[in-house]
């Protein structure tokens, strides 16, 4: 239902005697124009414009960067891969993606493992209390990592942990957990009961059934989980920062702040090319996986 | 109820099985061992720690040292400290502020693509992605952007449009930073309302438009009586969620100004990590970080309240 459309009858019915109010209103196109495409329009450029500069920048020479009178900023003159080549090669970048889609990965699997069987016991097992369990995690999601993390690095300390992948690895499931079983529990509610009553009458135990009916059933929820517990553990800042002290351990968006800001003078092209790179694993992802990103942003606020 | 009360009597009438599958076929154990990977870990790493938390913010622990109790000699040292109020302060200002942008312009953003637009999950697509990049990532360019000597608004507003005669001072003085700090988190922060409350507007049935359009109800009145009522459920978690994750924020301040010029644009959080990581003052540092828990629980008890609110207006029971 459009505004025009609405606004059409309603204009034809009650403004017949105002002439000029009835070529107004009937103007749809201008006013779509000024009420949509416009506002649109300035919100994808404010929301788009960090991400132009970010490639621009990173692809611009020095001599281009700092001189804004003799070359347009806003366009490259003479391309280059300067600042990309740096830091690919001069710097531990390769290594600090590798760590960061290690974590991200160990994180991610590790809590989808005890997110499936939390939500599996919590949507389908229906033991007594189960729903106070629900709500505990549901808490749990809203307990957040900036109040954590100084009791956690002295736990990380004490075991061990400081300074290796087994730190994050073992403490990002705290805030995925949570989302990832909330997300789970919306999806085993949407697949019907009658298929598991089924199994159970051919004689299939619990444990088949998750694996052979309700798990092949809630693909999709499981991707959702997935892809949004890899972004989120690849957009993790404040354990990476708090828990990881040697340069070949940290993880990508730590490293660029903290390795690649060095002394007065900031190298801004670095910077940026660092940025980007980092922000591409993700974004390619998302692109591949657009619906299921929306899917669970909503579903898990829905729930 | 009634299926899983039906289940046991099927099970005995099934072919022998062996011990251990009949283990796992008994519910309480099965219960227990499914819950045992997430419990244990959420009991591990989240709740002790944030118990541990508690118990540090009353000791006078520090890096390499066991400390001991203090009793409220930290929250006493802090209530004399100005740069704890100014955090307080810059915290509460902060999220109220952005939370307002947010959600006035993530509104205004979601009723947009409420209309018929063409490539609407392309432009749906494109606007989440400031929410999907690495926080400190783009945080990142906007301190290229914010830059005191070559910053892009700068040059648009002195070389291009000729509105200023010198360069815009966005984070080296107090103020500025401040209100650039909450630019950047309204940037961030639009996709994800947006996003979310389109997703409750087109759960909106139509005919209650139609009906309202056949009374001859204004778009003013419409949005009023219908399309805010319905999406107030919904709202309601969205923004405890964005009260929650703004006024507990750290990524942000600290890419972009570490709490600087002068302490003054520190976060409860920016703040916590200083005394307690960086100055090595964990006992004072957990002090810090568990001043934030009352507000934390005051937004908490807000969304239950918003979703205790939505159960009532589907007519579902409290199951």
């Amino acid at each position: 239902m459009t505004e025009a459309a609405v606004n059409a009858p309603e204009a034809k019915s009650t403004n017949t005697s105002s002439a000029q109010l009835e070529t107004m209103a009937w103007d749809s196109k201008s006013r779509r124009f000024v009420l949509l495409y416009l506002p649109l329009c300035c919100f994808l450029i404010i929301l788009l414009f960090p991400f132009y500069w970010m490639t621009v920048t990173a692809f611009k020479p020095n001599a281009e960067l700092y001189n804004f009178a003799e070359h347009n900023p806003f366009w490259i003159t003479s391309p280059t891969l300067d600042h990309i080549r740096m830091l690919l090669f001069e710097t531990a970048y390769p290594r600090w993606l590798w760590t960061t889609m290690l974590v991200s990965v160990c994180a991610t699997v590790l809590s989808l493992f005890a997110s499936v069987l939390a939500a599996y016991a919590i949507q389908r097992l229906r033991f007594k209390g189960s729903q106070y369990v629900g709500l505990a995690i549901y808490l749990a999601y809203l307990v957040p990592p900036s109040i954590l993390f100084i009791p956690l690095a002295t736990m990380v300390f004490q075991l061990g942990l400081f300074d290796t992948p087994f730190a994050l690895i073992l403490t990002y499931p705290t805030f995925l957990i949570p989302f990832c079983t909330w997300l789970l529990i919306g999806y085993f509610k949407s697949i019907p009961f009658e298929l598991e009553e089924c199994a159970l009458i051919d004689g299939a135990t619990r444990v088949q059934i998750l694996w052979q009916i309700t798990l092949p059933l809630a693909v999709p929820g499981l991707i959702s989980a997935g892809i949004f517990s890899f972004t989120l553990s690849w957009n993790e800042f404040i354990y990476a920062l708090a828990f990881i002290q040697s340069s070949e351990n940290k993880t990508v968006p730590v490293a660029i702040l903290t390795e690649l800001v060095t002394g007065d003078v900031y190298q801004w092209g670095a910077l940026m090319a660092g940025s980007l790179l980092g922000s591409l694993p993700v974004a390619i992802f998302y692109s591949f996986f657009v619906d299921y990103y929306v899917s669970s942003l909503t579903g898990a606020v829905k729930e | 109820m009634s299926a899983t009360t039906a289940a046991p009597v099927w099970t005995k009438m099934r072919p022998k099985q062996g011990a251990l599958s009949r283990l796992f076929d008994w519910k309480p154990f099965l219960a227990f061992v499914c819950l045992l990977p997430a419990v244990g870990l959420l009991m591990t790493f989240l709740t002790y720690p944030l118990g541990l938390g508690i118990w540090l913010a009353f000791t006078d622990t520090t890096i390499g040292r066991e400390g001991i109790w203090v009793g409220l000699e930290n929250f006493i040292w802090l209530m004399d400290d100005p740069i704890f109020w100014s955090a307080v302060f810059f915290s509460v200002f902060y999220t109220g502020v952005a939370t307002i942008g947010k959600f006035a312009l993530g509104l205004w953003l979601a009723l947009l693509l409420n209309q018929h637009v063409p490539f609407k999950s392309m432009l749906r697509a494109i606007i989440l992605l400031p929410w999907i990049v690495p926080t400190v990532l783009s945080a990142i360019a906007f301190w290229w952007i914010y830059d005191p000597q070559f910053s892009i608004i700068s040059y648009l507003f002195v070389d291009v449009l000729g509105w200023r005669d010198q360069n815009i001072d966005f984070i080296n003085t107090a103020w500025p930073a401040r209100w650039s700090l909450i630019a950047a988190n309204i940037w961030r922060g639009i996709p994800f309302v947006a996003i979310t409350l389109l997703a409750g507007l087109q759960t909106i049935p139509p005919s209650l438009y139609e009906a309202a359009l056949l009374d001859g109800a204004s778009g003013w009145q419409r949005f009023r009586y219908i399309t805010f009522p319905m999406l107030l459920p919904i709202l309601a978690i969205v923004m405890t969620f964005s009260i929650i994750f703004t006024f507990t924020d750290f990524q942000l301040v600290y890419a972009i100004t570490r709490g600087g010029p002068v302490n003054s644009t520190h976060l409860l959080a920016t703040l916590a990590f200083q005394r307690g990581i960086q100055g090595g003052q964990l006992g004072e540092g957990a002090a810090i970080a568990v001043s934030m828990i009352p507000f934390l629980v005051f937004a908490t008890l807000f969304s239950y309240y918003g979703l205790a609110r939505r159960k009532w207006q589907q007519g579902e029971g409290n199951d």
